[in-house]
């Protein structure tokens, strides 16, 4: 049995609560086992002492959109690649999309991701099985013995699903078994050839442009869709200013219907792209600086209510291509914390609206106990230095793919160790 | 450092050009976007020291003997080709083209791996095309010779630009100040862009007059004026652009048929009369006659498009000798 530790000195941040004071936490096997204001009690017998020095304690982060290339493509990303690099973020879970090889669309493979997770990673992984199988937007996959088998949500990944009539069924039948759909929103027909963000800087580089209503067509019809069935609906990603609109009306109407951003699009905009860099293409694409501004801005009251870091592994041979052949997509574990900590070092977002964005609300969306400093949850925590500066570079990166879109970026906000199940599974300083 | 002696000019007989026009200052021709208008202004005028070469009975300039250059053009274009092979070997450079199958190839593993191959081989400057946008520059960062776009996409295709505005130049006498009417399908050419770059960095007032469906968005920001209506867009042009419609990719989807197309945006003798009157009739072909252009127009006094084809040559001449005869220099300063 693990020794219980005392995490002592520290500046408790729960954003589930809205805690934040100066405190220690107790951990008993593999749980919360006390959370204490002030100075430390007394320490049970044979208890480790971690002297916090001040830094924040706060829950591990929940990441709702992440790839990895297993099974089907280990050479982008294991599970274990995956995992190490999630627990130098300070990701103690993550939603593994289907659009593996084969798709995670039968029982089989959601009981093997999740034996595979349990026996070699160090963090948390849980499937999300496909909504269509096959992800081809023809036949509802098995929702109910997929949900017995373990996967905690139905999407189709990368794949947005065409027919209307198919999505209705969909809806309708997971609510039979309360479960998350979670749709990535992007018409087929609408985007077309296009690979970047449809404006003056596509026009210019001759790239063929995304238009806004790609995306708000389908998020549109998903709400009406999802209001009139009733299900649990979360738009995996919003990336315009016209979407975040029409995510606030529709949270006037209805409380089980939300919407996540990716990190990417609360970060960055089309520029970036610069000269056809390939790292930074990505779906939904950076759009202009307006649509980021707006991102941050319905992140800030509400009206997105998950990050995530749409950690997505390419090697060279589909991102060294011309702009419009490459793969889209950037890896973004390791940086998706300290990313988002800029919203609160600029003063746009507060603290706690970023990290319950990162933390419980996406548990609560997928139905884990965890996201929270709460007695009895698993013991799945950080240590962050909020103010520790540091640099991305290419070396340093665990992921077995180097497609980030921020090498060489100067980041405010360290993770100093993480802890899963009260077991350090990162230490900085090691 | 090694020091490689420098290379010996020519002799200044068998038409060599005295005086030197002077250096260019880019490595890579990638796009108009990359030059000022001084850059501009010296290759069109480089250009127009080489009609002369191409009209005589002797038409070798032996500037760049023993000099390599690969043509690789993994998108399908005689003209180009063409002009790309004779420019090359009136400069006395030896040239080979590698015209590249898509199909034979998966497409970006083609584009990488055959850089590296040829860059191996020793080149001294490749001329690119591509059927993406970006695929050239992306192209010129594997390679440690001179890269020339012969057209990427729908990004650039920067010595038609230059072609076009050397042909205006000898109608017109000037590009400042001129009106230039460039019609048709903006939203896939490439032409379109390097030719509003191009203007727009020389002072011409340029217009675009599509279809809505083929203007793509923002391109108010390349072009002074956008019209959608062929007898506003062409009044008072000095000069009237067409471009190509690819018809198979267009007709149902981006306009509804070819006959609609030609009725309210094909150049007819009409349509031209709302033109200034000594307005030149310009087209990047290959043309279809009965779709942009009424072929009475294409082949009538004011079209200017078999001289277009006449002055490709000369610019590719130019900016062959603008990249080589850098290298030139380059190697004799360093060493």
């Amino acid at each position: 049995m693990d020794r219980p530790i005392v995490i002592e000195n520290s500046r408790l941040v729960d954003p589930a609560t809205g805690r934040d004071e100066p405190g220690a936490l107790i951990v008993e096997n593999k749980r919360i086992a006390g959370i204490v204001s002030g100075a430390a009690p007394g320490a049970p017998q044979g208890a480790e002492r971690i002297d916090a020095k001040g830094l924040m304690l706060c829950p591990g982060l929940v990441d709702l959109r992440v790839f990895t290339g297993e099974p089907g493509h280990e050479y982008r990303e294991t599970l274990t690649s995956a995992a190490d690099a999630a627990a130098a973020g300070g990701v103690t879970t993550f939603l593994l999309m289907p659009d593996t090889e084969p798709v995670i669309d039968e029982t089989a493979l959601v009981d093997y991701v999740i034996r595979r997770a349990r026996d070699i990673s160090k963090i948390r992984i849980y499937p999300a099985a496909a909504i269509s199988k096959g992800l081809r937007g023809e036949e509802i996959a098995e929702f109910g013995l997929l949900k017995e088998a373990g996967a905690r949500a139905f999407t189709d990944g990368r794949a947005s699903i065409a027919s209307a009539g198919l999505f209705r069924a969909a809806l309708t039948y997971a609510k039979n078994f309360d479960m998350p759909v979670i749709h990535h929103v992007a018409d087929a027909s609408l985007t077309g050839d296009g690979v970047m963000n449809a404006g003056a800087f596509a026009t210019i580089r001759g790239l063929k442009g995304i238009p806004i209503v790609a995306e708000t067509v389908p998020l549109d019809r998903d709400l009406q869709l999802a209001m009139a069935t009733g299900a649990r609906y979360h738009a995996a990603q919003i990336s315009t200013a016209a979407s975040a609109e029409i995510m606030r009306r529709a949270l006037t109407a209805s409380d089980r219907v939300s919407c996540g951003v990716s990190i990417n699009n609360l970060a960055l905009n089309e520029n970036d792209i610069g000269s056809y860099r390939t790292f930074f293409k990505l779906a939904p694409p950076l759009r202009h600086e307006d649509d980021r501004r707006a991102m941050v801005e319905a992140l800030a009251d509400g009206t997105i209510s998950t990050i995530h870091s749409a950690h997505d592994p390419q090697d060279s041979e589909t991102k060294r291509r011309p702009f419009a052949e490459a793969a889209d997509g950037a890896i973004g574990l390791e940086t998706l914390l300290a990313v988002a900590l800029r919203l609160h070092h600029s003063g746009e977002v507060p603290l706690m609206t970023i990290l319950k964005a990162l933390t419980c609300a996406p548990a609560d969306l997928i139905g884990l106990a965890a996201g929270r400093l709460r007695k009895g949850d698993k013991a799945d925590l950080i240590l962050l230095d909020l103010d520790a500066p540091w640099v991305v570079t290419e070396a340093a990166i665990r992921s077995r793919s180097r497609n980030t879109c921020f090498e060489g970026a100067r980041l405010t906000g360290k993770v100093m160790r993480t802890f899963v199940s009260g077991r350090t599974v990162y230490d900085a300083a090691s | 450092m090694a020091r490689r002696a420098p290379r010996s000019r020519p002799p200044a007989e068998n038409g060599a050009l005295a005086p030197s026009p002077p250096p260019f200052g880019h490595k890579h021709l990638l796009g108009i976007g990359q030059l000022n208008p001084a850059e501009i202004t010296n290759l069109i005028d480089r250009a127009e020291r080489m009609i002369e070469v191409s009209r005589r009975p002797d038409k070798r300039l032996d500037t760049h003997l023993g000099r390599t250059q690969i043509n690789l053009f993994f998108e399908p274009s005689t003209r180009t080709q063409a002009s790309f092979e004779i420019a090359g070997l009136r400069l006395g450079i030896d040239v080979t083209s590698m015209p590249i199958r898509a199909s034979s190839v998966t497409k970006g593993e083609t584009l990488i791996d055959t850089a590296a191959t040829l860059n191996a081989m020793q080149p001294d400057v490749i001329v690119v095309r591509h059927q993406a946008a970006g695929a050239v520059e992306l192209l010129s960062q594997k390679v440690g010779c001179s890269v020339i776009n012969a057209g990427d996409g729908a990004h650039e295709h920067p010595t038609q630009a230059l072609l076009d505005a050397l042909t205006i130049r000898r109608h017109k006498g000037r590009l400042n100040g001129l009106t230039v009417a460039i019609c048709g399908d903006i939203a896939n050419s490439r032409v379109a862009r390097s030719n509003l770059l191009l203007l727009g960095a020389m002072q011409a007032r340029t217009r675009v007059v599509a279809p809505l469906t083929l203007l793509p968005k923002g391109i108010e920001t390349l072009a002074t004026e956008v019209f959608t209506d062929m007898r506003a867009g062409l009044k008072g042009a000095d000069v009237v652009m067409m471009l190509r419609l690819q018809t198979e990719r267009a007709a149902g989807k981006l306009i509804p048929s070819v006959r609609e197309f030609y009725r309210f945006y094909g150049l007819d003798e009409e349509k031209l009369g709302w033109a200034k009157p000594d307005a030149i009739v310009m087209h990047p072909g290959p043309m279809n006659r009965g779709v942009e252009i009424d072929p009475l127009i294409a082949d009538g006094p004011r079209s200017v498009i078999e001289e277009q084809v006449e002055m490709g040559v000369a610019v590719r001449m130019a900016v062959l000798d603008a990249l080589l005869s850098r290298q030139d220099d380059g190697a004799a300063a360093d060493g």
